[in-house]
């Protein structure tokens, strides 16, 4: 990697075979990395994903080592659910607060066993993590640079890997992990994923990356693999349900004006908060909350038409009630989905709402007013995703 | 064994716990105090530094006690006493032109007539000022965010309260709460003098020199004393103990328990609630209510422990900002030293080493990178004069604030301790000649000394600096004002809670307040109310 006084952008381990295979030459930033919004044609990319395989680098994921005598004790101040609860060799989902109860990120944590853990998060949150150590035994080391990382997703992606030669990777449950041999060095693969589908990524170190790009496109060529970039993988997502930092809630040290952060509850993931664990940071605020209620509540909406609800007000008659962070016309479920802040007492199962549209046609704004309706849960969600050993299609 | 069990446990008896604990004891809380010293008194104590040689060990005047207090606790009756009060204060001068400053006037130093007019004018302003202050400083002070009805009230009458300055008053406080004392100073007065001997009120126990900002903040917060009808320093008989003894005195006729030599070790929790204390021979004092008169640092680092806070708290606990700059200089001494210019009488006032405001300055500078000056500014006391009980029959003491001397010294204090008092006597000398033959025996307290003896964390006598951005709603730190911290239960009561240091009082006193306000001190550690029926 080159430093960042040689480069605006800095590259991911892959770059060679991004940049060669990313055909439309659209690139994104993230964080700081080069990344591509698209390869060939995002349909042709999503449908990847939902098929057969969609590979994804995702190095630029900034990662955290934790180790130290008190590890689990610190991480388990710093989040808000058990960390006690997650075993060795796996990989929880869960998001940290700031003392006023606000989401900051949300991210995964790897548990190696011993006190040694990764933090994967969007944000770049070493500030945050070494004043909460203060107190604790840890060391905590930005390793973002020292793994690259590709996600393997979709219906295939299991036989793709078994034709890579990683024995027994049919077994590993979903958000276990697994060590292999490679070339000489490891390769570090967990069942995780941002697709709602079966699916896995792979860690390994920089000098090995390109090889391990190779011989995943070879092992994939006769089972449908194709690189991803950004924009698909925003379609699987929200077909998914699964939020993205920075686009359906502000990380909380990052918002400048009162009110624009979002508690868990107010996010959905109240599910994530463990108050029987013990001092966590937000846990008076959250406590309060719970109280007293919250302000707002994170709704997953089925809005009528296959306009995408992009940015749109959502009504209750005619008063605003909240806003879409998320919207995209979801091909697999045939639906038009809408991830939405709307004020807490109108999120009831099939409440019906308004969402107001502006699309423009060849440069013609219309407003269009689509009904839409409350839903319970993602459109999208494989059978795949949690079968264990897992199927080859 | 069952655990003792008290409604209100206050760990350290400096001054202001003391004053927390005699007024919850007068509202009928079972309170118990633990001292980790062997006497009560925290900073406000006396202490023998040399054979039949005693000295006040840290503050050494009393100049803004609040007299509310005084009577509200009787004081008097329980041996408040004082030996001299009202003292002027003396910037010495190099050629014996020395200045006398009281608070109505100006003499000597060759002061021109539209000095000494500017000084009165200056002095009356500078009192209104503190008047808003002080009745700030005496009641409740809002929260910022999530205010309630009463909070806002709060915040409206101290925005009146300026309005009602008047136009030009307001402006000027506006004008210049903001900058240094420096530039203001500059603006009204034209004898160098005069101007750093003002400016030593400004940043006497900061981490500031004459051109910081804040200073005028400061400044106005030690002329409190003056609303509080004090005209100038006084002096108590037998040295700061006996305030202390006072308080300790009225705080147990009132049913207050006080433990001395009895360290805290941890004050115990659960995660949203105090429950104790443990102390450091393994007792555990059961309580609902806790206070802490520790300073802030010492209250959530050492006391409750990191572990037990979210990190805003930490962070904002860790940028606190107490690095203490004062060290104390006692002299035991054969006779009376001789200062150039000065009688007995005025040998008895408050002498102060100032030189000029830009010496104050480059002294600061020292200060910053971690040397001690060269060039010290001093605040000089000589409690004999007043009080013969404190040294042997002819004997003197001569005691001094000597700053810059700052806490975070580039080398260790132990080894430059000597050079540093030879270098303070050297420059009292200059002023009374002599002195050197006159020393029996001689202490240095450093910051690090005072750290270690009064457990001021930094060496700062303030529990954190006096300054704009930790005042008021932000005093220790924002979002734990109104005396009640982070974990239900747990307050604080000493400087490092509004309004802040000096031997005041009303920190203790606020806190007492807004302890009985919450009621859970009634409640026991079930939460049920006692005599519900």
């Amino acid at each position: 990697m080159r430093s960042h006084d040689e480069t605006m952008m800095l590259q991911t381990p892959f770059h060679s075979r991004v940049a060669k295979a990313c055909e439309l030459n659209q690139w994104d930033e993230w964080k700081g990395y080069t990344t591509p919004a698209a390869y060939t044609e995002v349909e042709q990319e999503y449908f990847a994903v939902r098929n057969s395989t969609g590979v994804f680098d995702l190095s630029p994921m900034t990662k955290y080592r934790i180790t130290g005598a008190d590890a689990e004790l610190y991480l388990n101040k710093v989040m808000t659910r058990d960390v006690r609860k997650l075993n060795p060799d796996r990989v929880g989902y869960t998001i940290w607060c700031n003392d006023a109860g606000q989401v900051m990120d949300d991210g995964t944590l790897f548990n190696f066993g011993e006190n040694n853990y990764r933090l994967c998060s969007y944000t770049r949150v070493m500030d945050w993590l070494q004043w909460s150590a203060m107190g604790f035994d840890v060391e905590i080391i930005d390793e973002t640079a020292d793994f690259g990382a590709l996600a393997v997703q979709g219906p295939t992606s299991c036989a793709v890997l078994k034709a890579m030669g990683f024995k027994g990777i049919e077994k590993l449950k979903p958000f276990g992990i697994s060590h292999f041999p490679f070339e000489d060095a490891e390769v570090m693969i967990s069942r995780t994923g941002f697709t709602g589908d079966l699916g896995y990524e792979l860690w390994v170190e920089p000098p090995k990356a390109i090889t391990l790009w190779d011989r995943l496109f070879d092992a994939g060529s006769n089972l449908g693999i194709r690189a991803i970039g950004g924009n698909a993988l925003e379609m699987v997502r929200i077909e998914a349900g699964f939020l993205q930092a920075g686009v359906d809630f502000v990380p909380a040290e990052e918002t400048v004006r009162i009110g624009r952060s979002r508690s868990p509850f107010e996010l959905g993931l109240g599910w994530l908060v463990d108050f029987d664990k013990g001092v966590f940071n937000g846990r008076q605020a959250l406590l309060k909350e719970k109280r007293e209620g919250s302000r707002y509540a994170f709704v997953f909406l089925d809005v009528e038409g296959n306009k995408p609800a992009e940015h749109s007000f959502i009504l209750k008659g005619n008063k605003e009630i909240g806003t879409v962070t998320s919207a995209a016309w979801c091909p697999t479920a045939k639906s038009n989905i809408a991830f939405a802040q709307i004020e807490s007492k109108y999120a009831n199962s099939g409440e019906n709402l308004t969402a107001e549209i502006y699309y423009q046609t060849e440069l013609k704004w219309t407003r269009l007013l689509a009904k839409c309706h409350v839903i319970d849960s993602p459109v999208f969600s494989s059978p795949k995703r949690r079968q264990t050993p897992a199927p080859d299609f | 064994m069952t655990n003792a069990r008290y409604d209100v446990v206050i760990v350290g008896a400096g001054h202001n716990g003391l004053i927390c604990a005699a007024y919850l004891a007068k509202a009928g809380r079972k309170v118990l105090v633990l001292e980790r010293n062997e006497q009560v008194g925290g900073a406000a104590v006396t202490h023998e530094f040399s054979d039949g040689f005693r000295v006040s060990s840290c503050a050494q005047w009393l100049y803004q006690f609040n007299p509310n207090i005084r009577a509200e606790l009787k004081l008097d009756q329980y041996g408040y006493e004082l030996a001299a009060e009202n003292l002027s204060t003396i910037a010495l001068s190099a050629d014996s032109n020395h200045l006398t400053l009281s608070s109505a006037e100006l003499n000597g130093a060759s002061v021109t007539e539209s000095d000494k007019k500017a000084y009165q004018l200056f002095i009356k302003q500078m009192l209104k000022f503190s008047g808003i202050l002080a009745k700030a400083s005496e009641r409740r002070i809002p929260k910022l965010l999530e205010a309630n009805w009463g909070d806002r009230f709060a915040l409206f009458k101290l925005g009146l309260e300026m309005k009602l300055l008047g136009k030009e008053d307001m402006q000027d406080l506006l004008r210049i709460a903001l900058i240094n004392i420096y530039d203001v100073l500059q603006e009204n007065f034209d004898n160098d003098l005069l101007k750093a001997a003002l400016s030593l009120d400004a940043t006497l126990g900061t981490h500031m020199g004459p051109r910081s900002p804040n200073t005028v903040f400061s400044f106005l917060h030690r002329r409190l004393g003056e609303v509080f009808g004090f005209n100038g320093v006084s002096v108590v008989k037998g040295g700061m103990s006996t305030l202390s003894q006072a308080l300790a005195n009225a705080a147990t006729a009132n049913g207050v328990e006080i433990r001395t030599a009895m360290p805290v070790s941890r004050i115990n929790s659960t995660a949203d609630e105090v429950t104790g204390v443990t102390l450091a021979n393994g007792e555990v004092v059961e309580a609902s209510t806790v206070v802490s008169n520790a300073d802030p640092k010492t209250t959530f680092k050492s006391l409750l422990g990191f572990q037990k806070l979210e990190t805003g708290i930490i962070r904002r606990v860790s940028n606190i900002r107490m690095q203490g700059n004062v060290a104390k200089l006692h002299l035991a001494l054969d006779s009376l030293p001789q200062f150039d210019g000065l009688d007995e009488n005025q040998s008895g006032q408050r002498l102060i080493i100032v030189s000029t405001m830009d010496a104050m300055e480059r002294a600061f500078n020292s200060a910053k990178y971690g040397e001690y000056s060269a060039q010290p500014v001093m605040d000089i006391s000589i409690p004999t004069l007043h009080d013969k009980t404190l040294a042997p029959e002819g004997k003197h003491v001569l005691s001094a604030l000597v700053q810059y001397a700052p806490y975070k010294l580039a080398q260790d204090w132990g080894s430059v301790k000597e050079d540093y008092a030879q270098l303070l006597v050297e420059r009292i000398d200059e002023f009374a000649p002599g002195i050197e033959e006159q020393i029996l025996s001689w202490e240095l307290l450093t910051p690090v000394d005072l750290e270690r003896e009064f457990h001021l964390t930094g060496g700062h006598w303030h529990h954190g600096e006096i300054s704009l951005d930790q005042i008021m709603m932000t005093r220790p730190f924002p979002g734990a004002t109104q005396y009640a911290m982070p974990l239900t239960g747990l307050y604080l009561c000493g400087a490092g809670a509004h309004p802040g240091g000096g031997v005041m009082g009303l920190a203790g006193k606020n806190s007492a307040q807004e302890i009985l306000r919450s009621n859970r001190s009634k409640t026991n550690l079930a939460g049920k109310k006692e005599n519900v029926a």
